[in-house]
């Protein structure tokens, strides 16, 4: 065994990594590691919401060092196996991954303990809170992952997971918005991966700090453009942008209503991360190529989103729509481009996974008071729970984007974007879309809650039920007072935003963290 | 060698695209089905082909011999293999039950989620 | 496809591919095989079995429901990930022993447990859906409900794995 050695440690990470950098992959391993034992213990439904609530509180804990250490230090890397990037699959945090990750984290952790009520044995039993904990793994994975192929897998993760969550229940109505639901996003999965297959063919690596090194040296020989666009689409289409969102609302009324919280607040917002993650950061000049068709798209988003939104009778779908309008806005930010508005879009994602998931909480919550969904049947619910009543009032104020609460800085910060680049009509967009979903809410709020309720329907509530289970009081009051908290102070948020975007724009500590020692040759 | 993949990954995704515009949810089906094989197929051309050495390292040897080929691909598409495996698995099963709970293949006429007929919200009190 | 035939030979059949299942994972630390191909191999070996005597045999058989098998399966390939953290090498590092069982050099590595690992979440996962498949209109909810964890994680793994002898 003679053997024509060749030199393996140029290839290979020497250095032992610092314990703190495991902070990146914890997250991760955790949700993987609880799903598994949930999995296990399948039988003994009761541990079931001990383990999870656990392992959430948990996962807030890791995001929430992995956060201070990102805005100490910088951006922080581990390679998986040894292996130098870009042969390794690195997982690398920078301050935007690690924000959004732990804002949803905060949210599957409110979810979770609504959860334990929302969800019966028999949803246990089926594997609620496995599908739960896989579906944090994917989205974790998705904020931390430094690697364009391992976010696909990380996008496959979260959405097979979220399958099973859709049709947790199995009623007619779930299978019919979960097949709906389920051919359009593999559709753009798999468009996400064709892109990845082509950008593989021009750079020949996947690891995203190479290709942010690498893409200047490209854009006179390869269609960068043309793979642009194909990654634009592709993460429109799981954001739910305009031409490519009407599974959106065909599905996101149909499962449990902590699962479409789960999902208006989470899915969507990935979307968006990556989208701004491979156009602001890998592709800035493709992106301002195309910024006129995704202005187009950002404009109509918006505007038909609000449209929808005003025109839904069922509360659940109402709020589907809102979340569209949200898209719209993120959007626009990823359209104008400039470190300003990319700050806008990653403060625009943040409050919209803490306010989207409250909306839809509370939506369920009104319909437990009230007995019904749509609007036409509810009523009288301020008199029946003023504090309640008090809370979804905030959360209105926040979706529409109304002072004092989180919803206007970034509505303010993407106006003010759009009108130093001149996009009047962008501005236009996000203020009648604004105006309209203000009505909107404001509808729901005049006829669900301060409507007397009208006498036959209450014949048919069974029982009232008036008292306040403290599993829903807590996530619930939780989230709108986070919501509040980022409306009256938002410097903190403002700052870290627009830190993240610089780095987004800027990426040499993102790229200096992946290769130490230079970029790759 | 790129150039016959490249028509021939046309044709997959030419007829997987058809079939997508299909109403019936079977055809589909069938059409999501090839779509992943078309971006196997692709993920496998864009590693370069070359058919002399199979990319395992030979006994006695620490690296790939020369003239190898791209492991990467490979690996990409067996994960991709895998993942459309199971989402196939997943869709035919929900395919399936929709048949079943809903009487219909035919996409137009799921309407249970959103109904065509359904009510507006109250204009005022 | 209840026929005698089968019926004898399913036994049989089902004990040499669980025992080649065996082979093929252990296999795979150098040459082609590996927990993955291993964990079809056991999980077709199963379905057989459930052909030829029905699935509540098969359930009976394996005693553990397979997803919870998925589920210990993913617990293992976790936990070996993370075993590298003790010696200061990053996620996912290969790590060796040799102990001497019976006078010969064995060599025991995360990236063996690893792929026992992935063996189980096949094993689980593929089990579970061709039980569901060959359940005859029992209990569809459930047929459906075992779906969605069939995702299985397979990492990119480089061709070449380090190996410091010695």
């Amino acid at each position: 065994m003679a053997a024509p050695s060749t030199d393996l440690s140029a290839a290979l990470v020497l250095a032992a990594p610092a314990i703190a950098d495991w902070l990146v992959v914890l997250p991760v391993v955790l949700m993987i590691g609880v799903g598994a034992l949930l999995m296990m213990v399948r039988k003994s439904v009761r541990l079931h919401g001990t383990i999870a609530i656990s392992g959430l509180v948990l996962l807030v804990l890791l995001d929430a060092a992995l956060l201070m250490r990102v805005s100490i230090q910088g951006p922080v890397t581990m390679v998986m196996g040894r292996w130098l990037p870009p042969f390794g699959i690195a997982f690398t945090a920078d301050l935007f991954g690690s924000l959004m990750a732990l804002v949803s984290a905060v949210v599957a952790l409110a979810a979770g303990v609504f959860a334990l009520r929302d969800i019966d044995a028999a949803g246990r039993r089926y594997g609620f809170f496995p599908f739960l904990m896989l579906l944090m793994a994917g989205v974790s994975g998705a904020f931390l992952t430094g690697d364009i192929f391992n976010l696909y897998v990380w996008f496959e993760v979260l959405l097979i997971s979220s399958f099973g969550l859709l049709i947790l229940g199995s009623e007619p109505e779930q299978i019919d918005g979960a097949l709906k639901y389920a051919v359009l996003n593999l559709i753009g999965t798999t468009l996400f991966l064709i892109a990845v297959g082509y950008l593989y063919a021009i750079f020949g690596t996947l690891n995203m700090a190479d290709i942010a090194g690498k893409a200047s040296g490209f854009r006179e020989t390869a269609p960068l453009v043309t793979l642009t666009a194909l990654f634009i689409l592709a993460f429109a289409m799981k954001a739910a942008a305009f031409p490519v969102n009407f599974w959106l609302p065909a599905s996101y009324h149909t499962p449990r209503i902590v699962v479409s919280a789960l999902f208006g607040g989470l899915l969507t917002k990935v979307g968006i991360y990556a989208l701004i993650r491979v156009t602001v950061m890998l592709f800035p000049v493709e992106r301002e190529e195309l910024s006129f068709v995704v202005a187009i798209s950002a404009a109509l988003t918006m505007v038909i989103g609000a449209l929808g939104a005003l025109a839904q009778n069922d509360l659940r779908r109402l709020v589907g729509y809102v979340v569209i309008v949200g898209i719209g806005n993120m959007l626009a930010g990823v359209a104008i481009g400039t470190p300003a508005a990319v700050s806008g879009s990653i403060l625009y994602a943040l409050h919209s996974v803490v306010t989207m998931t409250a909306l839809y909480l509370m939506a369920g919550e009104a319909a437990r008071l009230g007995g019904a969904w749509t609007l036409s049947a509810l009523g009288g619910l301020y008199r029946r729970a003023p504090g309640f009543s008090a809370a979804s009032l905030a959360l209105f104020l926040a979706a529409a984007g109304l002072p004092p609460l989180s919803g206007l800085w970034p509505k303010l910060v993407l106006l003010k974007a759009s009108l130093d680049i001149g996009a009047w009509w962008l501005a236009a967009a996000i203020l009648l879309s604004a105006f309209i979903v203000t009505m909107a809410l404001a509808r729901v709020f005049l006829l669900a809650y301060w409507r007397p309720r009208s006498e036959p329907v209450l014949e048919m509530v069974p029982e009232l039920v008036t008292a306040i289970d403290w599993r829903i009081a807590w996530p619930l009051g939780c989230l709108t007072a986070l919501s509040i908290f980022f409306g009256l102070f938002p410097e903190t948020v403002l700052d870290l935003s627009q830190r993240a975007a610089a780095g987004l724009a800027e990426p040499s500590a993102y790229i200096g963290s992946v290769f130490p020692g230079g970029a790759a040759p | 060698m790129e150039t016959p993949f490249a028509i021939l990954i046309g044709l997959f995704f030419a007829a997987a695209i058809y079939l997508m515009l299909s109403k019936h949810t079977v055809r589909i089906l069938l059409g999501i089905v090839l779509l992943g094989n078309a971006v196997n197929l692709l993920l496998f051309t864009t590693g370069r082909l070359t058919r002399e050495v199979p990319p395992i390292i030979p006994n006695g040897m620490d690296a790939l011999p020369a003239g190898a080929a791209n492991p990467l691909p490979q690996a990409l598409i067996l994960t991709a293999i895998v993942i459309s495996f199971s989402f196939f698995a997943f869709l035919l099963v929900l395919t399936y039950r929709a048949y079943q709970e809903l009487g219909t293949d035919n996409t137009d006429e799921m309407r249970l989620a959103e109904p065509r007929d359904e009510e507006r919200p109250p204009m005022g009190y | 496809m209840n026929t005698l035939i089968l019926r004898t030979v399913a036994p049989v059949l089902t004990a040499l591919m669980l025992l080649f299942s065996v082979f093929v994972l252990l296999r795979g630390h150098n040459e082609p095989g590996g927990g993955f191909i291993g964990g079809l191999i056991a999980a077709s070996a199963l379905a057989i079995y459930g052909i030829a005597f029905g699935v509540s045999a098969v359930r009976r058989a394996i005693r553990f429901h397979p997803m919870a098998i998925a589920g210990a399966g993913l617990l293992l390939a976790a936990l070996s990930g993370l075993i590298s953290i003790f010696a200061g090498v990053p996620f996912m590092t290969g790590l060796w022993i040799y102990p001497e069982i019976l006078g010969v050099e064995v060599p025991v590595a995360t990236v063996m447990s690893f792929d026992i690992g992935v063996y189980l979440v096949v094993v689980g996962a593929i089990t579970s859906i061709a039980l569901a498949l060959e359940q005859e209109e029992t209990e569809p909810a459930e047929a459906i409900g075992e779906q969605p964890l069939v995702r299985v994680k397979r990492p990119r793994k480089p061709a070449h794995k380090p190996k410091e002898r010695g």
